[in-house]
């Protein structure tokens, strides 16, 4: 199902059905997410993937236009890049150890130790909060400073800075009148 | 969307719960799946869809742009400062265990609440800071042509 609505979102030219179709290939991750045993991550999916950035695209779109316009340039160098890229990353699947293999880095490497530590040392039930709020403190940290300096980017490139054109040229008409 | 008698009655059913289940994924987020930025996201949601439904001025009312902005910079301050107690306590930056001495368990547990709290101000105030900034715009497409 990711598959077909990978390749619906590929062939349409209605921009307001990508839009809906790119929430609907969020909610199915999300449904992958939760199959894998990642709840948090399915949830975070969930939320942000189908809720808000649907939501965004949406509002793109009443800003702009609602069609894709054809493309004029080849498709051929396009398609080389991507065939590389994919061909170079399913070749890095192979190295993989085998889904749910017990010898994998990710069983074996630092998972067993917080599994064993944050029990006593946090008393968290859930291990992936007390990874992330507390052995994980300043990469949180950095991660709110990330998005709230992203906030503040979106906010000076789309609501501050016409403001403020729009108060110089006011500036501007005042000081030739 | 003055029209739309179902939508708008069912936003208004539904704004309450999803609120509440963001507070719910917010301060239970040691115990169950989620967590700051979940609970962060699920809280723009609801003024966002607000929003939609009912206009733009109408959620300006209840959640004015200027405390949107002061919760941008609100959350990074509450987490930094959360480190910066237990820095005065003579522990480390961002110890936990800082916030009651004599259990460090209950001290881990107080200080992952209050950085997930800083988390959660500051994602609800980007999303909505973004929703606003985006709906803000005049739209160049009309009602009808979608």
């Amino acid at each position: 199902m990711l598959v077909v609505t990978a390749i619906s979102v590929v062939r349409l030219k209605s921009l307001f059905a990508i839009a809906m179709l790119s929430g609907v290939f969020s909610l199915l991750s999300a449904l992958l997410f939760v199959v894998l045993d990642a709840v948090d991550v399915a949830f975070t999916e969930a939320a942000v993937g189908a809720g808000i950035s649907t939501v965004l695209v949406l509002g793109t779109l009443a800003l702009t236009t609602r069609h894709e316009r054809p493309t004029k340039h080849s498709q051929v160098v396009p398609l080389f890049v991507v065939a590389v890229t994919a061909a170079v990353l399913i070749y890095g699947t192979l190295d993989m150890p085998n889904f749910g293999s017990a010898t994998a880095p990710a069983q074996t490497h630092v998972s067993p130790d917080y599994l064993e530590r944050s029990v006593h040392e946090i008393g968290v039930p859930n291990v992936v909060t007390a990874i992330l709020a507390s052995y994980r403190g300043y990469d949180t940290l950095g991660e709110t400073a990330v998005v709230f300096t992203a906030g503040i980017g979106v906010l000076l490139l789309i609501s501050g800075l016409r403001r403020r054109r729009e108060d110089e040229d006011e500036d501007e008409e005042g000081r030739e009148s | 969307m003055r029209h739309h008698l179902i939508l708008r009655v069912v936003t208004k059913m539904l704004v309450g719960t999803i609120i509440l289940f963001a507070f719910y994924v917010q301060f239970h987020g040691d115990y169950s799946p989620g967590g700051g930025f979940q609970a962060g996201v699920i809280m723009a949601v609801a003024f966002i869809i607000y929003g939609i439904v009912f206009g733009l001025d109408k959620v300006q009312q209840v959640f004015p742009p200027w405390i949107v902005h002061k919760m941008l910079a609100l959350g990074v301050l509450i987490y930094a400062a959360t480190g910066i107690i237990s820095l005065f306590v003579g522990f480390s930056y961002l110890d936990y265990g800082a916030l009651s001495p004599q259990h460090p368990e209950h001290g881990q547990h107080w200080g992952i609440l209050a950085v997930e709290f800083g988390v959660g101000v500051t994602v609800t105030g980007v999303m909505v800071a973004v929703y606003y900034a985006f709906a803000g715009r005049p739209p160049r497409l009309s009602d009808e042509e979608w």
